[in-house]
């Protein structure tokens, strides 16, 4: 996603269960690569590691309920964004993982009307399909809360970003926000009124 | 108001705060391990220079001690040299601290009311201290390192009241895990959650630490045992401020109250299935599973009670052959007592290794990590696929009594059948 977007456009690379934690999505034994870029060569390398290779820049990931559980590993979000990934959809996230998403810059899209719900285990497919289809290229109005699959022709709500987050994610994540608020403010204070 | 209320509240500056109602509050500790070394390179990255509270920046190494790689070596270094540039003084370096969720309690950082922020989801073990206690990320912690504030959405909470009383070899441990199991993995996802109840309340403060810190398996942001004489006879030799005591209001409101039997609903010892930690099975149900490492241990069951306990299941015994047992105190405090009582000789005695205090094999980086088709029996707290080790492993967390009790058949078993007169653990003080 280029930083900034609030409006996304891609393809659905892969549908996951629920309960999809951060060892799946990055395991531990990696977790002294502290260079975000890096990270994202071990993006869900011990169950799946077959999503990385096949993942577009800008293509989505949509999981079931409580994405990210378990860890508080930054890594898990620096993984799937810099391997490409466009924005998560998930019924739910695990709160630390939605924050650290965020603040990375990564879209993390909350539709329960879109993604998985009614499984419980993360390492077998999903108890019933999703409604987001792998393959379904879809456009994300992040503000408005809507997600449109483009190839079935179906709207599905989602939640409204919360104005902190969309401040957050149109900056780019927290660093570039809190850059331009302590330092480029005080180099040049006409900055942001131009 | 609830204890998460009255905390989120008072460190917002509001008299009154209502849940999903978004506070900017101020940090008063904000504590990380190893990936320090991420929220340092995230902090020079937004440029401000120096940190803003250096005495409210707590460090522990606790991940990778010590150092297994060159790697590691040379994160701890950097860490290291950005303590002494921002004149950090709480720093626990190798061999002075251990895990450190059981270092800030037991050096006195950690007072009911506070507000803190770890990077380590197991952060909520803190709210045993009735502290609000919460996990973030390495780039969130670097705002906090900027600005020293955080937001937060007031979470609503769960009340969780245990009356009865734990069964002989019944534990905190088989508590949550019981809870997680009826609860869910989702189960408190965003929410606060309050231990009461004179289960509870009979309760050491290491067997509190395990509740507070297992809430997080099922989603809490933070969780509350009570603050009572217990808690505060813990606190007074360790804590140089005043103490407040905190307690939520009588009217406070919950978004559900749950209310729990110790003694009925928990007839024997529960475990968590691979590979997720709300897969709960009373242990006669999970039937016949060899063995082949055991692991005593990590920021949920690594304290003295644990080593106690384990110490008295194995004494005079042998570990299964096919079996390895590892154990691993959770800080140099908790093993120079483990020492000095004789528990440690016990476990040597009976086959064990005992590990660096340190999260050693849990988090899978090294210290017992494990192959294909390997079996492992864990006091920890994550049972993941590929947590400790090979995708093909498979993890079942347990209490530390069922841990020992496994190390010595071999296989998965009840303390009873290896300790055959039933004796209490040490969870009541």
């Amino acid at each position: 996603m280029p930083d900034g977007s609030l409006k996304l456009r891609g393809r659905v690379r892969a549908v996951l269960g629920d309960n999809i934690d951060t060892d799946i999505i990055y395991p531990g034994r990696y977790l002294n690569i502290t260079d975000r870029e890096k990270t994202a060569e071990h993006l869900f390398e011990l169950v799946y590691p077959e999503i990385r290779a096949g993942l577009q820049p800008g293509s989505f990931i949509v999981a079931g309920r409580n994405f990210g559980c378990g860890s508080s590993r930054e890594q898990a979000a620096a993984a799937l964004k810099f391997a490409g990934a466009g924005a998560v959809i998930a019924a739910s996230f695990a709160r630390i993982f939605f924050r650290n998403a965020i603040n990375l810059g990564l879209a993390a899209v909350v539709s329960p009307e879109a993604a998985v719900v009614g499984h419980a285990s993360a390492c077998q497919p999903a108890a019933r399909p999703a409604m987001l289809a792998a393959g379904d290229e879809l456009e994300i109005d992040l503000v408005a809360g809507e997600i449109h699959d483009l190839t079935q022709d179906r709207i599905f709500p989602s939640a409204p970003l919360d104005p902190r987050a969309a401040e957050l994610l149109a900056a780019g994540g927290l660093i570039p926000y809190l850059k331009r608020k302590y330092i480029d403010q005080r180099r040049n204070p006409c900055l942001d009124t131009v | 108001m609830t204890l998460a209320e009255k905390i989120l509240a008072r460190a917002s500056g509001y008299d009154r705060v209502s849940p999903e109602q978004i506070v900017i509050a101020r940090v008063d500790l904000a504590m990380s391990h190893e990936n320090a070394d991420l929220v340092r390179k995230s902090f020079l990255e937004i440029g401000v220079g120096r940190v803003w509270d250096p005495s409210k920046i707590v460090i522990i190494f606790d991940h990778r001690v010590p150092a297994e790689s060159e790697k590691t070596a040379t994160t701890h270094q950097a860490i290291r040299e950005f303590v002494a540039a921002q004149g950090i003084e709480h720093f626990y370096d190798v061999g002075r601290g251990g895990i450190c969720h059981q270092v800030l309690p037991e050096n006195g950082h950690v007072r009911p009311g506070m507000l803190i922020v770890g990077t380590d989801s197991h952060t909520t073990t803190h709210g045993a201290f009735g502290a609000f206690a919460t996990g973030i990320g390495a780039t969130e912690m670097a705002g906090v390192w900027t600005e020293g504030t955080l937001w937060f959405k007031v979470p609503s909470t769960l009340r969780i009241e245990v009356e009865g009383e734990l069964r002989p070899w019944i534990s905190a441990k088989d508590l949550i895990l019981h809870l997680i199991g009826r609860l869910g993995a989702a189960g408190a996802d965003y929410r606060a959650v309050e231990f009461d109840g004179p289960a509870i309340r009979r309760m050491s403060v290491a067997s509190r630490m395990v509740l507070t810190n297992l809430a997080m398996e099922m989603g809490a942001k933070v969780a509350f045992t009570p603050v009572d004489e217990i808690l505060l006879d813990y606190l007074r030799p360790r804590v140089p401020e005043k103490l407040a005591t905190i307690a939520p209001d009588a009217d406070a409101c919950y978004e559900r109250v749950i209310r729990l039997d110790a003694g009925e609903d928990l007839a024997e010892p529960v475990i968590a299935c691979p590979h997720s930690v709300d897969r709960v099975k009373p242990l006669s149900a999970v039937g016949e599973v060899p063995v082949h490492q055991a692991v005593l241990g990590s920021c949920t069951n690594g304290r003295l009670e644990d080593l106690e306990v384990a110490a008295r299941v194995v004494a005079g015994r042998s570990i299964h052959p096919r079996t390895r047992l590892i154990v691993i105190p959770a800080s140099q405090q908790v093993y120079r007592e483990a020492m000095r009582l004789g528990y440690l000789e016990t476990l040597v005695a009976a086959g064990a290794i005992i590990n660096p205090p340190g999260c050693g094999p849990c988090v899978g980086v090294h210290q017992g990590i494990l192959a294909a088709g390997e079996t492992c029996v864990s006091s920890t707290n994550r049972n993941f696929v590929g947590r400790m080790g090979s995708k093909d492993s498979f993890v079942y967390l347990a209490s530390p009594a069922v841990v020992a009790a496994s190390a010595i058949a071999g296989k998965l078993a009840h303390p009873e059948a290896i300790v055959k007169e039933a004796e209490p653990c040490l969870t009541e003080v």
